[in-house]
């Protein structure tokens, strides 16, 4: 059956407070999810006070000050501090999002940071991504094309075919969808999860790709696509306002449109 | 203790391929949901108007070939859509899969024989 409570080594315990500065005057308390590996403890909520006037206006720049002024040891995975790289996703006030489009004054009272949540952590906010990966790899999210495109030119769509692509294309595989979904939380070893289908209805979607019948039958399957309930969390947390729970229905309209 | 597997992420996820099924499965939850809405709403009112009636008022109700063809289109449609409904979940929460083969297989097996014996009622308070 699956498991709703955590194993005894999982369970959280109170952590340390790092209190604000001296002088301080806009105080917020970040309330963070810590576990090291390299430790027998277990995971731990540590709680870094800092002066909000001292600070950049997002929670992954309370993130970055906190490993800079108070605990080096502090482990998170960014990039580019603006949307684009999905790097660091992680759960904010409750729901997944990314900490650089997360403004510090959109959360009520104390910051709770964990990681993505139902993920190995491999330590602190870096949860393991090798399965996920996996997936997406293997909805094989590449272009296939047996014409040849033409001679010294690009392979062409119409306008009406380019848009189709809109709302897919801009899925940055931070998985803040994949891991908000209870589905996936149970059935992870099986189900693909809404990042990995919204993907896979993007070249399903695309006008150039030429494999779209073996993409569904690829995708037909009562767990790897129709473990999803239309229960929405996905398009609920999605940082970049996408719908992958849309992306979703439109391959199960697919599904039955080819039966006949 | 078993060793832990070293196969790759890769083919862990491929498993054992895809099963190519699951839209029937999900186009009969909708159809047979879709049927229930009118079916289930005749039957309420039906039951309704035979309130306060005594058994041979109601046998005399059942027998009529479109309310029995109905009671029977009722029963067909909600026991298929439970099982389907309960095949769901058992298939989200039941593991292993070999647990999960034994809970469907009772699952269906209580489902089809509820069925079977409400349509029997229906058959034999209609023929009597």
């Amino acid at each position: 059956m699956a498991t709703f409570t955590l194993p005894k080594n999982s369970k959280i315990e109170k952590g340390q407070t790092f209190p604000a500065p001296e002088g301080s005057t806009n105080v917020r308390a970040f309330k963070i999810y810590r576990w090291d590996p390299d430790t027998d403890s277990n995971p731990r909520t540590d709680t870094f006070e800092l002066d909000l006037d001292k600070c950049g206006p997002m929670v992954l720049d309370a993130l970055i000050k906190i490993k800079n002024d108070v605990d080096q040891t502090l482990t998170f995975r960014r990039s580019c501090r603006e949307g684009i790289c999905g790097s660091c996703s992680m759960n904010i006030d409750g729901l997944n999002t990314l900490a650089c489009l997360k403004p510090i004054e959109e959360v009520k009272g104390d910051v709770r940071i964990t990681p993505l949540p139902h993920m190995p952590v491999v330590k602190d906010l870096v949860p393991d991504l090798s399965q996920i990966y996996a997936q997406l790899r293997s909805i094989e999210p590449w272009l296939k094309s047996d014409t040849p495109p033409p001679p010294d030119a690009e392979r062409r769509q119409s306008k009406d075919e380019r848009v189709k692509l809109d709302g897919l294309w801009e899925c940055i595989l931070c998985f803040c969808c994949s891991t908000a979904c209870p589905s996936y939380w149970w059935n992870s070893d099986r189900y693909l999860g809404p990042a990995v289908l919204l993907q896979a209805y993007r070249w399903i979607a695309d006008s150039r790709d030429e494999a779209t019948g073996e993409r569904l039958d690829n995708l037909e399957d009562p767990f790897r696509l129709y473990r999803c309930h239309t229960i929405m969390n996905c398009t609920r947390t999605c940082p970049k306002g996408l719908n992958p729970a849309e992306a979703i229905g439109k391959i199960k309209q697919l599904m039955v449109e080819r039966q006949g | 203790m078993a060793t832990p597997s070293l196969r790759s992420q890769l083919g862990r996820v491929r498993g054992l391929g895809s099963a190519r099924s699951g839209t029937h499965h999900w186009l009969t939850q909708r159809v047979t949901s879709i049927a229930l809405l009118p079916l289930t709403i005749w039957l309420v009112f039906s039951l309704a108007s035979l309130a306060g009636a005594g058994f041979s008022e109601a046998q005399v109700w059942v027998a009529r070939p479109f309310n029995v063809v109905l009671l029977l289109a009722f029963l067909g449609a909600g026991f298929h859509h439970t099982s389907g409904g309960l095949q769901v979940v058992i298939e989200d929460y039941v593991k292993p899969d070999s647990r999960r083969m034994i809970v469907m297989l009772l699952m269906k097996g209580v489902c089809a024989l509820l069925w079977l014996m409400a349509s029997l009622a229906v058959l034999r308070v209609a023929l009597r």
